[in-house]
């Protein structure tokens, strides 16, 4: 995948290419997307055909990208977040907010092609997001509220600032510019994943290649020594919420645009649900101090494949959640180093790993 | 658990809002002679909706009725909540429109031991006890279903090849998506030339309505009608199928119901084939019924509102016109 792995804590150099494979982190997650992929051809025929119609790329894995790039963008904030011991709640209320803010100024545009008004409208949904992830980043570092309860605040009065913005009805907007968000295309490709694979570059090189990963995880790890280390922790709260509801503000905008129309209740309805389970599958534990930007992506994509399958293989709406429910409890059985101690327990371990490479493999599994 | 706490910071918040409303009522109640209704809205989860609770509020302000409203946002147990609010705020009459059809018996059961009448709008509940409602006012979805059915059959009368159908459900277990599912099929299914592909839930939503779409698109190579529960998942269908290169209307006709402004707007442009009107313009026929019952007047206990159904030319006629 495009995951920008971080250096995988896995086994010695006298462990195996195949134990070194087991351990690396997002193994499982990578199992578990290709299981599920592989579910589809048996049902539908030439799932994983991929055509070029109209000039761009047209298929169900094509599909799985697009509708999934507003999740793998929410899960990626999370991620950060979540890294810090944290949790946003508000997410999906913010995502509803910036669509509806978005909507509302293109609708009010006298020419809405205008490439110019409909930049300034998503610029304007994306302050207002950016103050949002900020008022939630002063009330967890500045005041010291707890994150879910902080986050909590926004997500439930959030919807209602979306419908006040939207007047409680559906805005439909006709905007070519504004429809390239989230359902034109780029040479090809669907925008939206271009916008993701910008915002996952960033923040892998900001995370990754300097030193505000260190300094989240750190953060996340132990707030109270990494202060008397030195690291601004407040600073990086703020930070990551800011972020996150930056994200959640391009997805919003993403949403919107994909179906043109801005609808206060139901956009990113339950999204913050689904981006921390992504996040929780890719292998970040929400107990903070380690993230896998790779990992999140891969959560993110089985949610979505999961949600394609059902359509495409015709579970009856009635059983839809519980067997989305099966899956999830699958996958992260699975995903779980402790239950596949236990089921595998009987299998002999490689001669060439050593006790303390087990116990690496195991916890950042 | 977070659905948990949010349940309760969202009930706190309405009742504090609702507070707010009543304050100059104090107690509620009717001390000033005026009829004060609790009315649980399902959401705003599409243009119908919104047009619903707006007919609503505005006929409740003319006919000199104090509306307490609150918004379930298509939960359940936020409109099971309102209305425990509602009866302990002690309202004059509740009506609401029912999220899903079943489990209501406790909160209606509530409701009639503290002797408020409740009417419900627009969805129906499966009770078997029909006297924990005074009357129940709104469409006929299986009619609805049956009109929807009916224009496919006589469109198709003179071809002998299958056609193949799939059908955009509404929120699963809603009545409205269930009735309009049989009354359609009981209509289609009488010709076996007539078969349902593919079916599954849009939410009542556009952006579910294209990812399902989307979905079947790829699925199924050859779809001749779509079927969509409502406008809205439709409109959202309408997309996917431009995205897939094929004319909406043409290449697949497509039958909907509700016709709300940007559905009607839609239909007039070709793009939709056929749409069964639900008419969301319940409020002046909800007040009649309230005072009546609040007077202890006898009611109906089924009052159909009146609707139609537009093709292409006469949606062109009608659309000037429309206020919703």
């Amino acid at each position: 995948m495009t995951a920008p792995s971080p250096a995988p804590a896995s086994g010695s150099a006298s462990a195996s290419p195949g134990r070194r494979l087991l351990g690396h982190r997002l193994f499982w997650p990578a199992v578990i997307l290709v299981a599920l992929l592989l579910i589809n051809p048996v049902f539908t025929d030439g799932f994983f055909r991929v055509e070029l119609k109209d000039g761009h790329l047209y298929g169900s894995l094509i599909d799985i990208v697009r509708f999934g790039a507003p999740l793998i963008l929410v899960a990626l904030g999370m991620t950060l977040v979540i890294a810090t011991r944290g949790i946003d709640l508000s997410v999906g209320s913010v995502v509803a907010i910036s669509g509806a803010l978005a909507c509302l100024r293109i609708s009010d545009l006298g020419d809405q092609n205008s490439a110019g008004g409909v930049l300034a409208a998503a610029g304007v949904a994306l302050a207002l997001s950016v103050a949002l992830g900020a008022w939630n980043g002063l009330l967890v570092a500045g005041v010291g509220v707890q994150p879910i309860i902080a986050t909590l605040i926004l997500m439930v009065a959030g919807r209602g600032l979306a419908q006040l913005i939207t007047d409680g009805q559906i805005i439909t907007v006709n905007s070519a510019p504004y429809k390239l968000i989230g359902g034109g295309y780029w040479l090809t490709l669907p925008f939206g994943i271009v916008i993701v694979l910008a915002v996952l570059a960033l923040t892998a090189f900001l995370t990754r290649r300097l030193a505000l990963g260190l300094l989240i995880e750190s953060v996340g790890g132990n707030a109270e020594a990494s202060r008397l280390a030195g690291i601004g922790a407040r600073g990086v709260i703020l930070t990551v919420y800011t972020f996150c509801a930056l994200c959640a503000g391009i997805a919003g905008l993403m949403i919107s645009s994909n179906v043109s129309s801005a609808d206060g209740n139901n956009a990113g309805l339950w999204i913050e649900l689904d981006a921390i389970l992504a996040v929780v599958i890719g292998g970040t534990p929400l107990s903070g101090g380690r993230f896998s930007l790779g990992g999140t992506v891969l959560g993110a994509l089985i949610i979505q494949t999961l949600t394609t399958t059902i359509y495409s293989i015709g579970v009856p709406p009635e059983t839809t959640l519980l067997f989305k429910a099966l899956v999830v409890t699958v996958v992260c059985l699975v995903q779980s180093p402790a239950f596949r101690a236990k089921v595998f327990h009987r299998r002999r371990r490689p001669a060439g790993a050593s006790p303390v490479a087990e116990e690496k493999v195991g916890v950042s599994a | 658990m977070f659905k948990r706490i949010s349940a309760l910071v969202l009930v706190g918040v309405t009742t504090l809002a609702m507070a707010g409303c009543s304050g100059s009522g104090g107690s509620g109640g009717s001390s000033d002679g005026k009829i004060v209704m609790g009315f649980a809205q399902v959401g705003a989860e599409s243009g119908w909706r919104t047009a619903n609770t707006k007919s609503v509020q505005e006929s409740a302000k003319s006919a000199g009725v104090e509306l307490k409203f609150s918004d379930a946002q298509q939960k359940q147990e936020n409109q099971i909540k309102a209305i425990r609010s509602y009866i302990q705020q002690k309202v004059d009459v509740i009506a609401f429109s029912p999220v899903v059809e079943s489990g209501w018996d406790t909160v209606l059961n509530e409701a009639r031991n503290a002797k408020i009448p409740v009417i419900l709008t627009d969805r129906a509940v499966d009770s078997q006890d029909k006297s924990l409602y005074k009357t129940f006012l709104g469409s006929d979805f299986v009619e609805e279903g049956k009109k929807a059915g009916q224009w496919l059959v006589d469109q198709y009368k003179d071809g002998t090849d299958q056609v193949n159908i799939v059908q955009l459900e509404g929120t699963t277990g809603s009545a409205p998506a269930n009735d309009r599912k049989e009354g359609f099929e009981q209509v289609v299914s009488a010709d076996p030339r007539f078969k349902v592909i593919a079916s599954q839930t849009g939410d009542f939503t556009r952006a579910k309505g294209k990812e399902v779409m989307e979905a079947f698109l790829k699925a199924n190579p050859k779809i001749d009608v779509l079927y969509a529960h409502n406008d809205d998942m439709a409109l959202g269908a309408i997309e996917a199928i431009e995205g897939a290169g094929k004319v909406p209307g043409k290449d697949i006709k497509i039958i909907s119901v509700d016709a709300v402004h940007d559905g009607m707007q839609a239909l007039a442009d070709g793009k939709i084939s056929f749409i069964v009107e639900c008419s969301p313009l319940l409020g002046p026929q909800l007040m009649d019924l309230a005072k009546k019952v609040v007077k202890g007047e006898q009611v109906p206990d089924r009052v159909v509102t009146e609707e139609t159904t537009f093709t292409q030319e006469q949606a062109k006629d009608a659309l000037p016109g429309r206020k919703y």
